[in-house]
């Protein structure tokens, strides 16, 4: 999933205090399961947001709305009929939403309320770390199914730095050294051969080094 | 045991003290609560193990965002006891009474009027 983090109520205030009615607009997706953009949070937000301004004087109204999805047309086609009402949105989706949302809507000032971090997994509750970086051309057939573009910190192809200490990566911070879990899960799969076998040259245009990309399906596109 | 309480305090049943979340604080005050404090069973003690340390963290949230939005997370707490001990019920729902007087009303509550006059 696209994992999110929550932003500061504080830089959320400083986005939307000169409108008079604001719609949060929450996505049932990735942000619901990593706790960060889901109608759970959309209320906890909301209600921050309209104690704030009471006590302020400021009389703003703050509408909660969640929708299915906001990488999508046909849900974020659901407000249509109501976006006009609101000076300022404030989306909880990751920046794909926001994005989205501010392209469908053009007049519209859409704000993020979230800070989008990575694609990655929940490792418990509360607990999330990245696996991929969407480099466009997936080498994880190769790599005993760990990837080293996203979990090593210097990208390395062939085997670890010099700085791979007793499974840890040397940047610190308890990041376990991907090459010592690729090296471990070769040698459970008993395919420690590939280790030595030299990585072809990656075409790193694929990935976003490429410039902005696009995935076009002319078999599925109407 | 027929103990005495002060009768401002509107008591609302949960399961366990894990249903509560955090926007139902949160709520409370919007509408014009003084205060709120949740009442859980001892730590250790919980009928689904983690309900009443789930509602440690979530009453913990909903303090540093009343503090962040000005009214204040000192209006919010937790206690914990066991469902033997009716006379320290008594005595918490006094001591939250009387430290939610002496910080004053929810700000809001005057300003919410004020607005709609
Ligand atoms: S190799 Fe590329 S596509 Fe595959 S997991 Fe890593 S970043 Fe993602
Ligand atoms: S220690 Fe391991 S993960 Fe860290 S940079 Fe070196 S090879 Fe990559």
């Amino acid at each position: 999933m696209i994992v999110a983090d929550r932003k500061p109520i504080e830089e959320i205030i400083e986005y939307i205090k000169d409108a008079n009615k604001v719609l949060i607009v929450g996505c049932n997706e990735c942000v619901t399961v990593c706790e960060a953009g889901g109608k759970k949070e959309v209320g906890v937000l909301a209600s921050a947001l309209r104690m704030y301004f009471m006590n302020q004087g400021k009389d703003i109204k703050i509408d909660e709305v969640t929708l299915e999805r906001q990488c999508d047309h046909e849900y974020l086609e659901e407000i249509r009929n109501i976006i006009d009402q609101y000076q300022a949105v404030v989306s909880l989706a990751c920046g794909v939403g926001v994005q989205f949302m501010s392209e469908k809507y053009f007049q519209t000032p859409v704000f993020p309320g979230v800070n989008t971090c990575f694609m990655g997994v929940t490792e418990e509750r509360g607990v999330w770390s990245e696996r991929c970086q969407g480099c466009g051309q997936c080498i994880l057939a190769t790599t005993g199914g760990i990837c080293p573009v996203s979990r090593c910190a210097k990208r390395l192809f062939n085997g670890p730095c010099g700085g791979s200490s007793k499974g840890m990566c040397e940047i610190g911070g308890e990041v376990p050294c991907a090459w010592q879990i690729i090296i471990d899960r070769l040698t459970a799969l008993g395919r420690l051969d590939d280790y030595e076998k030299l990585a072809p040259i990656k075409d790193w245009s694929k990935e976003r080094a490429g410039g902005p990309r696009k995935v076009v399906r002319e078999d599925v596109r109407q | 045991m027929r103990l005495r309480y002060p009768d401002t305090i509107r008591i609302v049943r949960v399961p366990c003290t894990g249903k509560v979340d955090i926007v139902h604080i949160l709520r409370s005050f919007e509408k014009g609560a003084d205060g709120v404090y949740v009442v859980g069973c001892m730590e250790g003690d919980c009928r689904y193990n983690r309900g009443n340390l789930r509602a440690r963290k979530r009453v913990a949230e909903a303090r540093r965002i009343l503090d962040l939005v000005g009214i204040g997370g000192e209006r919010v707490q937790m206690f914990n006891l066991s469902s033997a001990e009716g006379p320290r019920f008594a005595q918490i729902a006094l001591e939250m009474t009387e430290k939610i007087r002496a910080l004053g009303p929810n700000p809001i509550k005057e300003k919410k009027n004020k607005m709609a006059a």
